[in-house]
């Protein structure tokens, strides 16, 4: 549907309550894959992280990799859900080419993680509780790249190539129930929520959790029923969301697209919709159909996972804080108010941030960096803040400064330097010669030549018009091309118009 | 009797893959309803106070360390393709979608 | 030296380890032999090259003095279904013609160390789906007694190589019977484990958690020697037992020590002994339950009020585990690519590639387990199925209360001929009343030879049983009962089958009056 036929939101609003429900796959990062050894790494050559297994090898068998295990109950008590007792994997059967065995092993009817609840904070603040239905273990399929055609789509390719190194590969799957009350914070709630599932499995060390890697994808399923109706409207499931951004711009596209149908006297399809990030629309993919009879039934080559309350006890002594308790310690221990507090927040900085002070940096130096230049200059590349620099070197960038190393100024090119790759903030500012000044010779040279050139403002200053020194100050730290400490430079204009 | 019909026939071998020619999907359909006819007498005993068995001998929590073992190499990977192209599985056009 | 193929691989072991004789000449024996015999019996698919050079490898090694395992040099033939670095494994079908596994299964990774000598793959029916090895991809093997009837299934070919004496051992694989029953038909033995006695990884899957791995032989000591090079716990396999096994070849010597059988209970089934058993089947039993009685066992008769249900489960859990397990054969990865006319979609290829690849008991139980686990029909087919499986175990909970053992025929009937049952699967299905409750419920079974029916002259077949992780006790009461029975014949049995090589020589000297 096109942009121009979508129903305004707010009046979409008006006449529907939307539903919203959400898979998010997390994938793990542990050093082998789900059920064999092969190893878990993003980026190798094609089919060179492979045992029999990946393949799905004929007599090939799978084994629980134990640490996937623990991830997965640690998420589970961070979603505030209760662990089963026992739980077991299922086949999910379907034919697919990057399938290797043709079924996924997953988990369905028991899952290892079900009845619980996340707290998410909205942009102003306000919090919302959504119910989390159950979170289990899976395996990631293999990559498919299609060929010819024109837009690399599988629509129109004439071939497919397989790559299975991403097979295998250990996820957690987490549903939530249907979530109402939203209204018109559905949008911004999905971005939350997403954010907040990422920001818990990060704390947790669980993953890496970059969406534009695929560690962490979003199904966002959205239902709308008109006002007053008990019965849930039929609901489409949007897959291909990877970004923050996406997730809340995709929520709100098919708000307006379903109301805009529905407005008309059409009928929602129950589908599968694809969202396409460069025109901010879904398209409609694959109805949910009697062919999706996936025939589950229990593995039978692998046995129940049942954890003991030991190890349950041991895995919940060791959770981080909750995402939200940790907020409101940082933003104690931090002095920051609502609104300094809530602008790291909602930029998304608050790991970076965190990990910025715990390098060292004062949490309002750290603030300033991320939400400032950095956030900046990510924008204008269009990219994360976190993958443009390293806590570590903000840190030390931010240490130059108050060491009286660098100004402000310089350290903004420095920072550059760091995005560009040539090296730590120590290494460009030796590199590119950006030290501060601190030889009072070469800056009174500066400051003589200043005050020849502008006589009447010697004069002034002389008078006792100190704020006249600005002008001299100003023409002092052009000719040294901001390599000058601006407040050692007053100090020396003054002393020299008294001379 | 049993539900077994050609077009139920012709549906499973839809989802099994597996092409059939019209002469098979009617001998089938005669075979696999004398077959379930006959296997559905286990109803008469399952009742449901008797639990499920999915495996013959229990075990839980059959666990691997998570260390690494060793890869097939890539000759090894694709020594029995049908078709690949140097380092992936070549396969044609699909007619579906992403999964 | 060409009596070296009749000998048992317990003496063959110790002729070698004395070294009277070399791995190479034990090896070359059994090579020319198959070369006489194979292209009339055809139990095997593939004749492995390396067999020589292996057997040279472990006479030098011995000739070094290293320390090799009992079966050092023995020969080995190896069902086609399980996954061997260095032969094709095909498990007797089309879709896996050629296709040659970058890994050898951990029970033929344990052959090699243990310095047995493999001299090919046996064949089958396909992907283990028969009780007759008529639906063998590559042609069906014959029965060493009579080369037109059956030879069992699935594993003929390993039944029929140690009853044609083409190798002394062999490994085959069991989900309802596929070592018992062609045990039973070509008067060898063979021994299902405990389900996890032995590793699965490796071995093409019909239905996993049916199938088990094990020793085929013409001894019940020669079984047990080879089920302790292969068995034993394997990380690979999840369903792999932790425990430690005692040695099955020295409870097979403990059977021989004359009194073994005195004071075992010795449950009879009355639901596996009734109708539809061959009357020389019957009879040959009966007598042998008398033998048993005479050595002093206490013979019991317990019941199995759901045995009857068996049959049934089996044909729902077996086919659904099979369309599942079978999945993987698609073109894609490894295996026969067939493209419809003029190119086609991927998944037309899948379903070309597997309409020409699969033969006809493959495809019919592959859509029947595909029905099975269908939306809406889970619960009254697979779901019933394995409640009927609790019963099972139940019955079995119950007769070991009552006996040590429990006994029944390894099947109704001799060997039938090619052709009688084929195009009625039911009643090919109902062949595997005897053994398919023992892997319903995991617990070990052997079959050893009960005699021949006298109605025509053919091998009956013993099946023992015991319960779970209980392997050493059939291996006990077997070779006692093994001692008893070939007291009475004056010999091994196999001893009284045609001798194949004869016939030919018969041939000749006729063609020369």
């Amino acid at each position: 549907m096109a942009r121009a036929e979508l129903m305004d939101f707010d009046q979409a609003l008006e006449l529907f309550e939307p539903v919203l429900g959400f898979e998010v796959h997390v994938e793990l990062n542990t050093k082998t894959k789900m059920f064999s050894d092969a190893p878990n790494i993003f980026g190798a050559e094609p089919n060179t992280a492979l045992v029999p297994l990946d393949l799905g090898l004929p007599g090939s068998l799978p084994v629980v990799n134990e640490q996937a295990v623990r991830y997965s109950i640690s998420l589970g008590l961070a979603l505030g859900c209760s662990i089963a007792e026992s739980s077991r994997f299922a086949r999910k059967n379907y034919f697919y080419p990057d399938l290797g065995k043709n079924y996924q092993i997953s988990q369905y009817d028991e899952p290892i993680a079900y009845e619980g609840s996340v707290e998410v904070e909205l942009e102003d603040g306000r919090l919302f509780t959504i119910p989390i239905e159950r979170a289990h273990m899976e395996e990631d399929a293999g990559k498919l790249t299609h060929v010819g055609g024109a837009t690399g789509r599988i629509q129109g390719a004439e071939f497919s190539l397989v790559d299975y190194n991403r097979a295998g590969v250990p996820l957690v799957e987490i549903v939530t129930k249907p979530i109402f009350g939203a209204e018109k914070d559905a949008p911004e709630l999905a971005k939350a929520y997403v954010g907040t599932i990422r920001d818990i499995v990060r704390g947790l060390g669980i993953s890496d959790a970059r969406m534009e890697r695929g560690n962490l994808r979003c199904d966002a399923n959205v239902s709308l029923r008109p006002r007053g109706q008990e019965k849930l409207g039929t609901r489409t499931e949007t897959k291909n969301v990877n970004s923050l951004r996406s997730v809340e711009r995709a929520v709100r596209y098919e708000i307006q697209r379903q109301a805009a149908i529905l407005a008309a006297g059409g009928t929602i399809t129950q589908e599968t919709r694809h969202w396409h990030e460069d025109t901010g629309t879904t398209s409609a993919g694959r109805p949910k159909s009697d062919a999706d009879d996936y025939r589950y039934f229990p593995e039978p080559d692998l046995l129940p996972v049942v954890p003991s309350p030991a190890l349950i006890q041991e895995l919940r002594d060791a959770l981080p804080e909750a995402p939200a308790t940790m907020r409101r310690r940082l933003k104690a221990d931090w002095g920051f108010t609502d609104a300094e507090f809530r602008d790291i927040v909602n930029s998304n900085l608050l790991i970076e941030v965190t990990e910025t002070v715990r390098e060292g940096a004062a949490p309002f130096q750290a603030r300033k960096w991320w939400t400032g230049e950095i956030a900046r200059i990510a924008n204008a590349r269009e990219v994360e803040p976190g993958t443009l620099v390293s806590p570590h070197d903000v840190s030390e960038l931010i240490a130059l400064v108050e060491n009286g190393d660098l100004t402000d100024r310089l350290a903004r090119q420095v920072l550059e330097g760091v995005i560009d790759g040539e090296g730590s903030p120590h290494e460009v500012v030796e590199a590119r010669g950006l030290r501060v000044v601190s030889d009072d010779s070469a800056l009174l040279a500066a400051i003589d030549e200043a005050l020849a050139a502008q006589p009447d403002v010697l004069a002034k200053i002389q008078d006792g018009k100190v704020q006249a020194a600005g002008a001299i100050i100003g023409a002092v730290m052009k000719a040294m091309k901001g390599t000058a400490d601006a407040a050692r430079v007053r100090e020396l204009v003054l002393e020299r118009a008294q001379q | 009797m049993s539900e077994i019909t050609p077009d139920v026939v012709r549906h499973l071998a839809g989802l099994a893959r597996i092409g059939l020619t019209e002469h098979e999907i009617e001998k089938l359909t005669g075979e696999l309803g004398a077959i379930v006819d006959s296997v559905a007498k286990v109803s008469e005993v399952a009742t449901p106070d008797v639990p499920a068995t999915s495996h013959p001998v229990p075990l839980q929590n059959v666990f691997r360390p998570d260390v690494v073992g060793d890869p097939l190499t890539l000759e090894q990977v694709l020594s029995g393709a049908p078709e690949h192209d140097g380092s992936r599985f070549k396969v044609s056009a699909i007619l579906g979608e992403e999964q | 030296m060409s009596d070296l193929i009749h000998k048992p691989a317990s003496e063959l072991a110790d002729l070698l380890a004395r070294r009277e004789v070399s791995s190479v000449e034990v090896t070359q024996a059994h090579l020319d032999h198959i070369e006489a015999v194979d292209g009339d019996v055809h139990a095997f698919l593939h004749v492995s090259d390396a067999a020589l050079a292996t057997a040279a490898q472990v006479d030098a090694a011995r000739g070094d003095g290293a320390r090799l395992g009992p079966l050092a040099g023995v020969p080995v033939a190896i069902k086609d279904v399980l996954c061997t670095l260095d032969m094709p494994s095909t498990a007797a079908s089309k879709i896996l013609e050629g296709w040659i596994p970058p890994y050898d299964a951990t029970v033929v990774r344990k052959l090699r160390e243990a310095h047995l000598v493999p001299l090919g793959k046996t064949n089958m029916d396909e992907f283990a789906m028969g009780s007759s090895t008529e639906h063998s991809a590559y042609g069906p093997t014959r029965n060493p007694w009579d080369l037109e009837r059956i030879p069992g299934g699935s594993g003929g070919g390993s039944a029929a190589a140690v009853s044609a004496y083409e190798a002394p051992l062999a490994l085959g694989s069991d989900t309802g019977g596929s070592i018992r029953q062609p045990a039973a038909v070509t008067g060898s033995v063979g021994m299902k484990p405990t389900y996890g006695g032995v590793s699965r990884y490796g071995a093409i899957a019909l239905a996993s958690s049916l199938d088990q791995v094990g020793p085929v032989a013409r001894s019940v000591l020669d079984a047990g020697l080879l089920h302790d090079v292969i068995g034993g716990h394997d990380p690979r396999d999840s369903t792999s037992l932790p425990d430690v096994w005692p040695s099955f070849a020295d409870a097979a010597r403990a059977g021989l020590t004359g009194d073994a059988l005195r004071g075992v209970r010795v449950g009879v089934v009355k639901e596996l002994n009734g109708e539809g058993f061959q009357a020389g089947v019957r009879q040959r039993f009966s007598e042998t339950l008398e033998l048993l009685a005479e050595a002093g066992a206490e013979i019991v008769e317990v019941s199995a009020p759901h045995f009857e249900y068996a049959v049934s489960a089996y044909y729902l859990i077996l086919p659904a585990e099979a369309s599942s397990n079978l999945a993987k054969f698609d073109s894609v990865r490894f295996g026969l690519r067939v493209a419809p006319e003029g190119g086609g979609t991927v998944e037309q290829v899948m379903a070309a590639t597997r309409e020409v690849g699969f033969g006809d008991e493959v495809k019919r139980r592959i859509i029947l387990g595909t029905y099975a686990l269908s939306a809406g029909y889970y619960d009254a087919y697979y779901g019933s199925a394995q409640k009927v499986r609790t019963l099972i175990q139940r019955d079995f909970d119950a007769a070991f209360a009552q006996a040590d053992v429990l006994v029944s025929p390894a099947a109704p009937t001799t060997a039938f001929k090619f052709g009688e049952k084929l195009d009625d699967p039911l009643a090919m299905y109902l062949n595997d009343i005897t053994t398919i409750p023992a892997n319903l419920a995991g617990v070990p079974g052997i079959g050893i030879p009960m005699g021949l029916a006298p109605e025509d002259g053919l091998p009956t077949g013993l099946q023992i049983m015991a319960p779970l992780r209980q392997d050493a006790r059939l291996y006990t009461v077997g070779a006692a009962i093994e001692q008893l029975l070939e007291a009475r014949w004056g010999g091994p049995l196999l001893r009284q089958a045609p001798d194949l090589v004869a016939g030919e020589m018969f041939a000749a000297r006729e063609g020369a009056v």
